[in-house]
């Protein structure tokens, strides 16, 4: 290469070291470029040697003043798609069902990008709720571990080949007469439904067979046995004035906790003199064996053992049936000695609330749920906050029938296996035994969209679509119908799951109608679905096309409910009520008991390989990125064991100990969903599996799984091991950041817990003019009452705000990057403590501390009272952290995109199209924090001003704000005197966080009221 | 007039003029022995070591370092008070002592001022390797620029950081080159190698010795001595607004500023201590650096080590007297108990009670006691450093944020470079000037030394 030829072409710095020949690392060497050039043109003249000289000084100079971002360029559309603008996002109405938990959502795509996820208005379901799983689902359509292509014994493979194959196959089993067997997550699509039931006619031998990785079959087994019903009932939170759970999470996992959440918030702020009349503060009673989101806002939380849960559940029917006139279960001395509970007066006040009350249990033995149900017919719940009449779909799966499925499979009977959306070899309990059968079938093909532990078994993998790159449609619950649309072309060379099997069944043509191009099979068969079974229910479309485009639009097709108000006979006689319900009086087991739960962020685990997921910290223990073994203080103690001891379980697996209060003292528990093998770089190895230790045990109705168990052990290995804990203070030290009251109190004083308020307020004094603010002055309140500190706001504000994933090691360090926390206080005693959430974010205070000690002047707050960041100005002198009181600020340790230590999504050219345009990635050396969405605002005030008309109240809505499914945060401006923030503002419940320290934030927090009447005598 | 019945003598051993200038020029004439080049090799590994975290810390980012969202601010900051700390030591004691005329400063001036100078050199690294965008130092200085203009946060103290330190820096610097300028003339005049005349014939600005040049030279000094004073008081001012302006409890605070500069002027009095005995033994400068002088330098510390104590006192006196719960418990919960009560008692043992020893004179006597104790003073001014960041921020208003810190390598090996780049600025300064201020000394050679006085 001449000299003068670089000398020509090179027009960036990254082009000349393309034409220097050295790699494109920004990082160049000044004298190794001059080297190279010198050697390869021996007959270089001087001059020539000082011009490279020259060069490369330059390059490098250039390099180091920060002329370091490569050039992208922006293509004009020669052709602009309509619905394409650039810098506008759509949002798309779709639906959100992972065979476990449902939402109804509206996706925000930018230039053809699914980049968020928001919760839908419309739906009476999901009531615009979403949880951090839901949120987090967009990144996962970004995973580079997802199969691009069909695959044959792991090899890659055309679609042709295997549709051709496998229909050779499906009608050689069929001929032959053997079985075949769909394994599926529970499905709530009813055309789903239908293409099942058209594969079956085309494929008789085929058998459908639904697996819940958690399973929930013991409810709907208990309801098949007690009402004739093979469903899971409807419940209604919000009308009941008492609930009693047995270690049912419904406000973090169990069901359909969106609703669930929605319904209990509307139920915890008190009765409030300048708000609007509500329906009163519920009264809740957990009884729990491990401390789970929902027992952490109970108002009494009694901790007990698993296998205290069907005396005390027996004892309370035993007290109800008294009083109602009936003969109690029989129970023989010896038993009932197991129980140390006392139920107490809770029988009483469950009589006294009849048809206001609410008992749940989140087991899964349909002993309990049976004897559950009875009590709830005895104290009236059916009809009332019960509704058996519109069940819920979530889950389908009979467990006897897995375990039927792998003897049969072990047996021979089985040839066919088509798997879609499970993972048996993961997460079913006998995991070997299922892998051994299922290489007994002759033809096994997995839907999965990942190389997951039972896709790399199986002869074929069809990867299904991402959801967001599918049609479907969803019955979450009976009368309530969304849909889901595609908000992405196809990144892969994949396949809808639907359109394969309709691929087989030959139902690609005739039965969906002529498929265009572009246009799905499945999409019309949908469509077909629709107009034959729903569009007969309405009367206010006349045509099916403008009925289909508005149920399009909105998401949901929601026909008026029907009342169903069957009424609910028990089917059981007592007798045989007596004799399988005496058998939950199990005989008191040796050693420790176990609990298995299901964790807020990981779920099941099939989303385990989603960054966002696996650095969300725990709501309660604030552990991210691994399980652990949760035991009591008192165990701990008595054990010698401290947090992060490692301990030999069950000869299994070894995992650390977490010393969780409010633990009960004889069981220990483990959250399942992780120990993935093959989920994909993130998850794999992360954490222990722990569906390990779920027992198949023999009821009435067959095998029943259960999560909970005797005599586990555990000894230490001696070896401690770190966690990665955002929180490592536990309590609040006699502080009142989370300020709260009785409700006693409050009906006497609004003020209650808020007294300090009332000082500030006298104290506020300032010696300069407060500030005027012309025009916006933004304001967020929290209802700390409301506030359930399920985390749904940390992954939304992550999405919305491109916040990086940093890993377990900088978590260690304590250096998580979330904007949005949740804090999570114990009060001071660790046996049975009191729980306080409080979501933190930016106070965008009017006084912010962090402004004025900025030596480059990078923070300034705005004239509508945002505390903004510069992050070209700032130099990372981080003064500005240091002097924030809140410490919301977050630093960029490290390049945390663009390089290989962190190799999440935004090391990808494929993670990184979920980044919001609308947000700068920070570089390293700058710190970052919440702006109030501000970008959300600016789009908000433009959207008003091109329509020539105010923003309204409640128009804006920050991610955090949109997320949450409590609606326990109102964002709005402060100017206006009837926006509700600043109606919340002026509630006594009202009150700054360290407002003696004069920052004037403009985050409010209302004060959590809890209910403390007793339990009542009647 | 001095009276040395009185005060005693400041040059002993009866030494002449031309004995001084033989004594004090000895190592710059003669070949650097083998310790010097032993200690000369530490120091450059030293330099190497921390050349290497600091290559870490700008090539990878200050996540190299132990700090965390918490905790933003650690060894880097410590480090950096710490060595301003030192570097006040040079400039006070010879500004201070030159106005108040204090004639025993002339053994022990320049070797404090060479002292400041490396200190402040070393000092100035941290503010600027501390930043995340280093290469974006720029940004804080004032200039009309064209983007925008951009002007800097005149409100922020750590900007008034980077003017009182640069101005620090170039006064002491001046005032210490000043100072040097006749000794450069006698070294010039003394040299055989051309080279060294050259140079030191250029250093002296061709000083001849004539009556108007000394008249200059005097008027020169009293000026910036007088000039240079105030700095002293306001650069660690400056320094303590860092944390005086902060809402941050144990930080917020209005004694800070008296209390860092008389913080800085005794750890540089400790260190000035700690170099003067080293010199003096290994220079055999015991004429010059007397026992009288050891002896002054004690005095002064112990009484300020009781301002120190004082100081302490009244901080741990107004956190429970405030009545600020935060304020309570950072100093109650979170220094004198606590996780880093080693730092606090560290300090309150080495700042405020080991220097009571000074009280005895055999203790004053007593070189190598007083050593021992000079290091105790550099330490427990670290502990100090330590105590004020680590505590205040670990712990601060919300428990939920409450963390720990630890430094790493990086940081540690940061605080040995600087250490290593101090160590080698006074072997450099051993070997190329004159430790004692030859003409200074001569100067009062005749009223302050017996013989002398009886002639």
């Amino acid at each position: 290469m001449s000299t003068n030829e670089y000398k020509k072409h090179w027009g960036s710095i990254e082009e000349f070291e393309v034409v220097a020949g050295v790699n494109t690392q920004t990082e160049i060497n000044a004298s190794d470029n001059s080297r190279k050039i010198t050697k390869e043109n021996e007959s270089i003249s001087r001059r020539d040697f000082l011009k490279a000289s020259g060069f490369s000084l330059v390059a490098a100079s250039l390099t180091l003043s920060g002329c370091k971002n490569a050039i992208n360029k922006a293509i004009p559309y020669l052709i602009k798609p309509e619905s394409i603008t650039p810098g506008v996002s759509t949002f798309y109405a779709s639906t959100f069902f992972d065979g476990h938990d449902y939402c109804s959502i509206l996706v925000k795509t930018t230039e053809g990008r699914p980049i968020k996820i928001e919760g839908n208005t419309l739906s009476r379901v999901s009531t615009g709720g979403t949880n951090a799983k839901v949120q987090a689902s967009v990144l996962s359509l970004y995973d580079d571990f997802r199969i691009k292509s069909p695959l044959k014994a792991k090899q890659k493979t055309t679609w042709d080949t295997v549709d051709a194959e496998i229909i050779s196959k499906l009608e050689e089993l069929t001929k032959k007469g053997n079985k075949i067997v769909i394994l599926t997550s529970s499905i709530i699509s009813p055309s789903t439904k239908n293409v099942f039931k058209d594969f079956l006619k085309k494929y008789p031998t085929t058998e459908v067979i639904s697996y819940d990785a958690i399973s929930s079959s013991g409810m709907i087994e208990a309801n098949k046995m007690t009402f004739g019903k093979e469903v899971l009932p409807t419940y209604k939170f919000n009308r009941a004035d008492l609930i009693v759970s047995f270690g049912a999470d419904f406000l973090g996992t169990w069901i359909a906790p969106i609703e669930f959440t929605k319904q209990y918030a509307s139920r915890r702020t008190p009765r409030s003199k300048t708000g609007k009349a509500n329906a009163g503060i519920s009264k809740h009673v957990q009884f729990e064996s491990t401390l789970s989101l929902t027992g952490s806002n109970a108002d009494y939380r009694i901790p007990i053992n698993p296998s205290e849960e069907g005396p005390v559940l027996l004892e309370i029917y035993n007290k109800l049936a008294t009083r109602a006139g009936k003969k109690p279960v029989a129970v023989s001395d010896s038993k009932v000695a197991n129980s140390q509970i006392d139920a107490g007066t809770l029988p009483d006040e469950l009589w006294a609330k009849k048809g206001r009350a609410l008992v749940v249990s989140g087991s899964n033995d349909v002993h309990i749920q049976i004897l559950v149900n009875k009590i709830n017919s005895l104290i009236g719940s059916y009809g009332a906050t019960i509704d058996l009449g519109n069940p819920t779909y979530y889950r389908q799966g009979i467990d006897g029938k897995m375990a039927e499925l792998i003897e049969r499979l072990e047996k021979g009977e089985v040839k066919g296996m088509i798997l879609y959306h499970v993972n048996p070899a993961y997460d079913y309990p006998q995991a070997d035994r299922f892998i051994n059968a299922l290489a007994k079938t002759t033809l096994s093909v997995s839907f999965s969209e990942t190389m997951d532990e039972t896709a790399s078994l199986v002869n074929y993998i069809c990867p299904d679509n991402h959801f967001l790159e599918s049609w479907n449609d969803a019955e979450p619950r009976k009368g309530s119908f969304s849909l889901g649309q595609p908000t992405i072309g196809k990144l892969f060379d994949t396949r809808q799951a639907q359109e394969s099997l309709l691929k087989w069944t030959g139902l690609t043509g005739s039965q969906g109608g002529e498929a265009t191009e572009g246009e799905s099979a499945y999409y019309l068969y949908i469509k077909k679905y629709w107009e034959k079974a729903l569009y007969p229910l309405q009367s206010g479309h006349h045509s099916f096309a403008s009925f289909w485009t508005a149920a399009l639009q909105n998401g949901v097709y929601e026909p008026p409910a029907a009342h169903s108000k069957s009424p609910h006979t028990f089917l059981l006689s007592d007798h045989e009520f007596s004799k399988t319900v005496s058998s939950v009086l199990s005989e008191k087991t040796e050693g420790f008991e176990y609990s298995l739960y299901e964790s807020i962020g990981i779920g099941t685990g099939r989303h385990a390989n989603n960054p966002w997921l696996q650095e969300l910290p725990d709501p309660v223990s604030k552990v991210c990125w691994d399980n652990y073994l949760a035991v009591s203080y008192g165990t701990a103690k008595k054990l010698n064991l401290k947090l992060g001891d490692n301990v030999k379980i069950n000869d299994l697996f070894e995992l650390p100990v977490l010393i969780q209060p409010g633990q009960s003292d004889h069981t220990v528990s483990i959250a399942l969903g992780y120990g993935r093998t093959h989920a994909g770089k993130v998850a794999d190895h992360v954490g222990k599996n722990a569906y390990k230790l779920v027992s198949l045990q023999k009821r009435k109705n067959g095998i029943q799984r259960i999560y909970s168990g005797g005599g586990i052990t555990f000894k230490p290995t001696g070896r401690n091991y770190i966690f990665a804990l955002t929180q490592t203070h536990h309590t609040m030290e006699g502080r009142n950041h989370v300020r709260r009251g009785r409700l006693s109190e409050y009906a006497k004083n609004p003020y209650t817990g808020n007294e300090q308020r009332i000082e500030d307020l006298k104290h506020k004094v300032s010696l300069y003019k407060a500030r005027v603010f012309e025009g916006h002055h933004w304001g967020l309140a929290v209802d700390l009452s409301r506030c359930t500190g399920c985390s749904a706001c940390v992954i939304a504000c992550t999405a919305e705000n491109n916040v990086p994933v940093v890993g377990r090691d900088e978590v260690r360090q304590k250096r998580i990057m979330h904007w949005l926390r949740v804090d999570r206080y114990y009060s001071e005693q660790p046996v049975r403590p009191e729980v306080y959430f409080q979501p933190v974010m930016c106070m965008q205070c009017n006084h912010a501390p962090c402004e004025n000690v900025c030596p480059v002047g990078a923070t300034q707050n705005s004239k509508e009272g945002l505390n903004e960041m510069a992050y070209n100005r700032c130099v990372g002198t981080r003064y500005c952290m240091n002097n924030c009181p809140y410490h919301v600020r977050r630093f960029n340790w490290l390049a945390y995109s663009n390089n290989n230590k962190f190799d999440y999504n935004t090391n990808s050219e494929l993670g990184k199209m979920v980044l919001n345009p609308d947000v700068v990635v920070r570089s390293r050396g700058v710190v970052e924090k919440c702006t109030f969405c501000v970008q959300r605002i600016q789009e908000s005030k433009l959207v008003a001003k091109t329509e020539n008309r105010e923003l309204l109240d409640g128009e804006i809505k920050t991610a955090c704000v949109q997320a949450c499914p409590a609606g326990a945060m109102v964002f709005g401006d402060l100017n206006k005197k009837d926006s509700a923030v600043s109606k919340a503002f002026l509630d006594e419940r009202n009150y700054f966080l360290l407002e003696e320290l004069h920052t004037v934030p403009a985050v409010g927090y209302l004060t959590k009221i809890k209910n403390d009447e007793p339990l009542a005598k009647s | 007039m001095y009276d040395t019945r009185i005060r005693g003598e400041l040059v002993e051993g009866g030494v002449t003029y031309s004995d001084i200038t033989r004594d004090i020029l000895a190592p710059i004439e003669q070949p650097a022995p083998a310790w010097w080049y032993a200690a000369m090799s530490v120091s450059l590994c030293a330099i190497a070591f921390g050349g290497w975290a600091g290559y870490m810390t700008i090539s990878r980012g200050i996540g190299t370092w132990g700090l965390n969202n918490t905790q933003a601010w650690g060894w880097d900051i410590i480090n950096f008070i710490w060595w301003i700390g030192i570097g006040h030591a040079g400039t006070a004691f010879s500004i201070f002592l030159l106005i108040l005329r204090q004639k025993w400063r002339t053994s022990i001036n320049r070797a404090a001022e060479a002292m400041t100078v490396a200190a402040v050199m070393c000092a100035g690294i941290f503010p600027l390797i501390h930043m995340g965008r280093p290469w974006m130092a720029f940004y804080v200085i004032p200039y009309p620029n064209t983007r925008g203009p951009l002007w800097v946060n005149f409100n922020s103290p750590l900007f008034w950081d980077v003017i009182a330190i640069s101005t620090y820096l170039t006064a002491s610097a001046t005032f210490w080159y000043v100072g040097m300028i006749p000794d450069f003339a006698t070294v010039r005049d003394k040299t055989n190698s051309k080279v060294k005349k050259l140079i030191y014939g250029i250093l002296s600005f061709g000083w001849v010795g004539s009556a108007k040049g000394w008249l200059r030279f005097e008027a020169l000094s009293m000026i910036l001595g007088g000039l240079t004073a105030p700095l002293v008081i306001s650069v660690h001012s400056i320094v303590s607004m860092d944390f005086a302006t902060s809402v941050i409890p144990g930080w917020h605070t209005t004694i800070f500023p008296p209390y860092f500069v008389v913080g800085a002027i005794f750890s540089g009095f400790g260190m000035v201590l700690t170099l003067m005995i080293i010199i003096r033994n290994i220079y055999n400068y015991h004429h010059y650096v007397t026992d009288g002088h050891i002896d002054a330098i004690a005095r002064i510390l112990v009484f300020i080590s009781l301002i120190m104590g004082s100081a302490y006192a009244t901080e741990i006196f107004i956190a429970s007297y405030s009545g600020s719960e935060y304020e309570y418990f950072t100093f109650y919960n979170n220094r004198i108990t606590g996780d880093h009560m080693i730092g606090f008692w560290g300090m309150i043992l080495c700042n405020a009670v080991i220097p009571q020893l000074f009280w005895f004179k055999a203790v004053r006597r007593n070189t190598a006691l007083v050593f021992i104790i000079s290091l105790f003073v550099n330490l427990g001014m670290w502990f100090e450093r330590f105590t004020i960041i680590v505590t205040s921020l670990s712990k601060d208003y919300m428990p939920s944020n409450w963390t720990d810190y630890s430094p790493t390598l990086v940081e540690i090996g940061l605080y040995v470079g600087t250490l290593g780049i101090f160590t080698t600025c006074i072997l450099l300064f051993f070997k190329n000037i004159p430790m004692i201020a030859i003409s200074e000394v001569k100067g009062i050679l005749k009223h302050t030394s017996i013989k002398n006085a009886k002639n």
